[in-house]
């Protein structure tokens, strides 16, 4: 660790100006969660961290009538706490709120969740169903991007050495839509996710889904948004046999491998299997039963 | 919680059967108490371990230039610094350990064995030099075909660990070495005869997986040697008389050349009750003059330390239509890891206990290319437990019979004869028996896709060698001095024993854990015994301490010792004795120097009429069918504590065997890959419960009194990992109609057998 380097930026601009100076070296250190247990084991060796909990973009949680912007940074503790955010979202918070433990929550972002790259990302399928947009920005300005589109692949995403991930922008509460995520441990919390689904449903006036979306994690090399299962709910009340196709649906578009989390074969069923009850929990939520 | 009372003309305490404040409590919730890596000397080096990178290979070479050429190294060890030991069993730890073994297992020589296997250690400056340090030794190996699993360790082809190993116990003796240590037989009777005439048979096969004691505290030590060629070793383990005579054992030392200063010890379970670090530490100190320091990281833990057994167990039981057990057969293989000595020979001797049946055990211990196991809560128990108990479970259905009904009607008793050897003394199989009948959760309603099940234990607990001294101080306090590490509980069972004696106050106790140089000798922290023989050895103790005080105030008030009796701490004139005023400890202990000089009781002794203990576990599960995951959703764990000292700590003891039995049953085991490296090493992916996987676990402690202990007290810290794994299986069964008969029920394994119930 000789060298190592600790930077404080108060903007944006300044952020980015420091990654783009490193060219590759710094790394960006939100809560560390993941970062800091890498640089232990030495898969990780930057030469600089660059702490973005100073900047305002990234640690704060805006609303207003276009919907939400959270800061990459903002600790998922903090989301929980935010009214308006567990209201419109609460399958978002749930998932953020899966990560790692009580004390864990104090430190991890939804940001690093998803820079991290990791397949089974708890917050990411909940993300991608809600369709939630990322705010990147580079030497060259911004860019947004749908949040499926930034894990490229197991720990790699899509952001350039000298880009920063500013926020995620999330629609405003809406009647009559629901999401909610579910994953499988095999322990009941402190886990990694063998499964994740994310699931967003929207009705209309007369009960039939007309809109949905679903994500998937832990069951591809990325967490996957799977719209032949979300296809499979529109148009219908999300009956037993809509919830069914649904199942079959996600557990056909899984594309696992076996590791010492879980076998392909147990991976592909339970995909199938927590998707179907996350659309119901979502469906309950549309319906305002829940 | 509650307590079963047993008999009618019950003693009076006034400590005993109270829950005090523990007297290391404050220390330990203030982050004051010293653990194994507070220690900390003046001009002292970071000690680290070289692993084996393979499985099985051997060492050609070690090339130590490069590391002792760097700046800040002051010290390279490798096999060749230690001397070579001449095989020999010790009888000191748990379990079965040679010397030359637990040589070979410290640091490497000509081969490694496992994957971790230690080859070479350094001392230097500090922890990332030494890290550094260890890049520059360079090994030469000559990798060989490893094997990990016991069944393909015993065919004929197989990799040999050891070219030298002959099964033991076989006749005639094999002509060829092999990777199967040795072979055990033990029983009662002609069970053959009994499975011939039963009605209902059942044979299953079982299998268990290597898990870890999961202990909070990695292993740690500091230790220094001087150029008198003494050593002082600070370290956290079971026991340091333990640490002492197996240091001079593996370093050629006298035991009188060494002092081992016990740290708190943050969990052990078994795992420390042998050395890994402490001999490195002492050679590295000795080479390098300078103090030196060694903690292992959990990753070390897990790829070098002792875990349990994997086991593999045939079982044949049968019974009549009236559910009488007629007869059982066993077949049981251990793997031992890299060096014999799985804990095989005890689960051949428990695993039949609870019955009063004619059975027979034989047992295989059996070497692989692993770590070598080390001793975990009732070390064997629980993995035998498990396949008996699942088909008394069985046979208790086939019967119609509740299954408490048939345990009680096959039950081990006073006078019955073991399969192991002694007819047992008054035992508390029975009551216990009747105790988890009687609980309200054995009748009470279960909800859909739940199951509930039951299940026996039995462990042996232990007696051995214990010391204590009592000294009275001039303010009359007491302070106990004791020499084994408190892993339970045991500084406040020790202190209410010794105020009951006294008739003092809890607080006027000051119970204290002296090193090996400070107090007699005491065998380590395990089988369950402090408690039991530490215990015996205060008492005695303290009626040393207190036969002095009688003399002391007779000689005050000039009268014969038999007219002074002593109650609640003073003493009175007996019966008939006059308008003598009573002298108080604190009366006496100020005389002291005028009546003879300090006052200090003293016992050492081998503790005879240890009393066994059984449990009864009622556990229920509720598996999700369309996902196999299993969530206990309440337990209960009877138990015979013999009398409980300190209640909270029995109870402790119970829940916390049953957490490791829960996950040990449902989640944890060893995961290696093809090269023989473990997968998961690390508490992410060794999957021990967390808090929130666990119910509240209900506890009841029957007292059935142990005649052999001056307050009745059993072993308490054993039995209640035995039963768990077999009360969940049995749990399973229960909810799914499933029998599972291989570990650990994880929600992959048991959703596949659902899904292949429904074909």
């Amino acid at each position: 660790m000789n060298g190592l380097g600790y930077e404080a930026p108060q903007s944006v601009e300044e952020t980015v100006a420091l990654l783009a100076r490193e060219n590759g070296a710094a790394r960006i250190l939100a809560g560390g969660t993941d970062l800091l247990a890498q640089m232990k084991t030495g898969a990780a060796a930057p030469q600089l961290l660059v702490d973005v909990k100073k900047v305002r973009e990234l640690s704060s949680v805006e609303e207003d009538e276009a919907g939400f912007a959270i800061g990459a940074a903002v600790c998922t503790a903090a989301l929980a706490e935010h009214p308006g955010l567990c209201a419109a979202w609460p399958g978002v918070v749930e998932a953020a709120r899966l990560i790692g433990s009580e004390q864990i929550q104090g430190r991890a972002s939804l940001g690093g969740n998803l820079c991290n790259g990791s397949p089974a990302a708890d917050s990411v399928p909940a993300l991608v169903a809600a369709g939630a947009s990322c705010l990147i920005a580079g030497p060259g300005g911004e860019r947004e991007l749908p949040v499926e589109e930034v894990i490229v692949g197991p720990g790699s995403t899509c952001l350039e050495p000298d880009e920063l991930l500013v926020s995620f922008r999330l629609g405003s509460g809406k009647a009559k839509r629901g999401d909610a995520y579910l994953r499988m441990i095999p322990r009941s919390e402190m886990d990694i996710a063998i499964v994740g689904a994310g699931v967003c449903i929207e009705l209309d006036d007369f009960g039939v889904c007309h809109a949905a979306r679903i994500g998937l994690g832990a069951v591809a090399p990325t967490p996957l948004r799977v719209d032949a299962a979300a296809d499979a709910l529109v148009g219908s009340r999300v009956d037993d046999a809509a919830l069914e196709a649904v199942a079959a649906a996600a557990s056909a578009a899984a594309d696992p491998i076996d590791d010492k989390r879980g076998s392909a074969e147990y991976r592909r069923k339970v995909a199938g299997v927590l998707t179907r009850r996350a659309a119901k929990i979502a469906l309950d939520r549309a319906r305002g039963e829940q | 919680m509650a307590t079963a009372e047993n008999g009618s003309s019950e003693p009076k305490f006034r400590w005993i059967g109270t829950r005090p404040v523990r007297p290391d409590g404050v220390d330990k919730v203030r982050g004051r108490a010293n653990y194994g890596a507070d220690h900390a000397l003046p001009g002292m080096l970071w000690g680290k371990v070289l692993r084996s990178p393979y499985a099985h290979a051997r060492i050609v070479s070690i090339d130590t230039s490069g590391a002792l050429a760097m700046e800040g190294v002051h010290a390279v060890v490798t096999a060749e610094d230690l001397p070579e030991i001449a095989p020999e069993e010790s009888k000191i730890g748990e379990g079965p350990t040679n010397y030359r073994d637990l040589s070979r297992n410290v640091m490497a020589r000509d081969k490694v064995l496992y994957h971790g296997h230690a080859v070479a250690a350094v001392a230097a400056s500090s922890p990332a030099v030494a890290d550094r340090a260890l890049a520059h030794i360079e090994v030469e190996y000559e990798v060989l075909p490893h094997v990990l699993d016991g069944d393909d360790a015993q065919s004929p082809d197989a990799p040999l660990l050891h070219d030298d190993l002959y099964t033991k116990g076989v006749e005639p003796a094999p002509e060829r070495p092999s990777n199967v240590a040795s072979r055990v037989e033990m029983g009662r009777g002609d069970p053959e005869r009994g499975l011939a005439a039963a009605d209902f048979v059942v044979e299953r096969s079982f299998r268990t997986k290597a898990v870890h004691q999961g202990y909070i505290e990695p292993h740690a030590v500091v230790a220094t040697c001087g150029e008198d060629g003494r050593a002082t070793v600070w370290a956290s383990s079971q026991g340091h008389f333990m640490i002492r005579a197996y240091c001079a054992k593996l370093l050629g030392m006298e035991q009188s050349q060494i002092k081992v200063v016990p740290a708190e010890i943050g969990g052990g379970f078994g795992g420390k009750t042998t050395v890994y670090l402490e001999p490195l530490a002492i050679v590295l100190s000795s080479k390098s003059g300078r103090p030196v320091k060694m903690v292992m990281s959990r990753e070390e833990v897990f790829r070098a330390t002792g875990p349990a057994s994997a086991t593999r167990i045939e079982l044949r039981m049968g019974c009549t239509r009236d559910g009488r057990i007629t007869g059982a057969h066993a077949r049981l293989e251990y793997e031992a890891g890299a060096f014999p000595g799985s804990p095989v020979g005890a689960a051949v001797m428990t695993l039949f206990a609870p019955y009063d049946i004619d059975a027979r055990a034989e047992g295989y211990d059996i070497v692989v290319n692993k770590p070598k196991v080390a001793a975990y809560r009732a070390p064997g128990a629980p993995m035998a437990a498990f396949a008996v108990e699942s088909v008394v479970d069985e046979l208790a259905a086939k019967c119609g019979i509740d299954p408490i009904e048939f345990r009680l009607n096959n039950a081990s008793k006073e006078g019955v004869q073991s399969t192991f050897g002694p007819k047992f003394k008054r035992i508390g199989n029975v009551e216990t028996l009747e105790a988890a009948r009687a609980h309200p959760h054995w009748k009470a309603p279960l909800a859909p896709n739940q199951g509930r099940g039951v299940a026996s234990g039995f462990w042996f607990n232990g007696g051995m060698q214990s010391s204590a001294t009592v000294q009275v101080a001039d303010d009359g306090t007491v302070c106990v001095v004791s020499g084994n590490p408190d892993i339970g509980g045991s500084r406040a069972s020790l202190a209410m024993m010794a105020a009951e004696e006294f008739g003092i106050d809890i607080e006027r106790v000051d119970p204290q854990i002296a090193d090996t140089s400070s107090v007699g000798y005491n065998d380590l922290t395990g089988g369950s015994r402090v408690t039991f023989a530490t215990g015996m050895a205060v008492v005695e103790a303290c009626r040393d301490a207190v036969r002095q005080l009688r003399e002391r105030a007779a000689a005050i008030w000039g009268v014969e010792i038999d007219g002074v009796e002593w109650a609640d701490g003073e003493a009175r004139p007996t019966k008939g004795g006059g308008e003598l005023e009573p002298l108080t400890l604190r009366d006496i202990a100020l005389k002291a120097a005028r009546t003879g000089g300090p006052i200090t009781g003293r016992a050492s002794l081998t503790a005879r009429g240890v009393g066994m203990a059984f449990g009864v576990h009622i556990c229920d599960v509720e598996v999700d069918p369309e996902t196999g995951k299993v969530d206990v959703v309440r337990y209960t764990a009877v138990q015979d504590a013999g009398r409980a000292i300190h209640p909270s700590y029995v109870e402790g003891q119970m829940q916390g065997g049953v957490a490791q039995g829960v996950g040990w049953a449902l989640n944890e085991e060893y995961l290696y890959d093809d090269d023989g490296r473990m997968e998961n090493p690390g508490f992410l992916d060794y999957r021990v419960p967390v808090a929130s996987d666990l119910p509240m676990i209900d506890t009841v402690i029957v007292e059935v009194p142990n005649p052999g202990h001056p307050y009745g007290v059993r072993g308490v810290g054993e039995v209640p990992i035995v039963p768990p794994i077999p009360a969940v299986a049995n749990a399973v069964a229960s909810a799914t109609g499933i029998r599972m008969t291989e570990l650990p029920l994880s929600p992959p394994r048991v959703l596949a057998a659902i899904d292949e119930s429904r074909g």
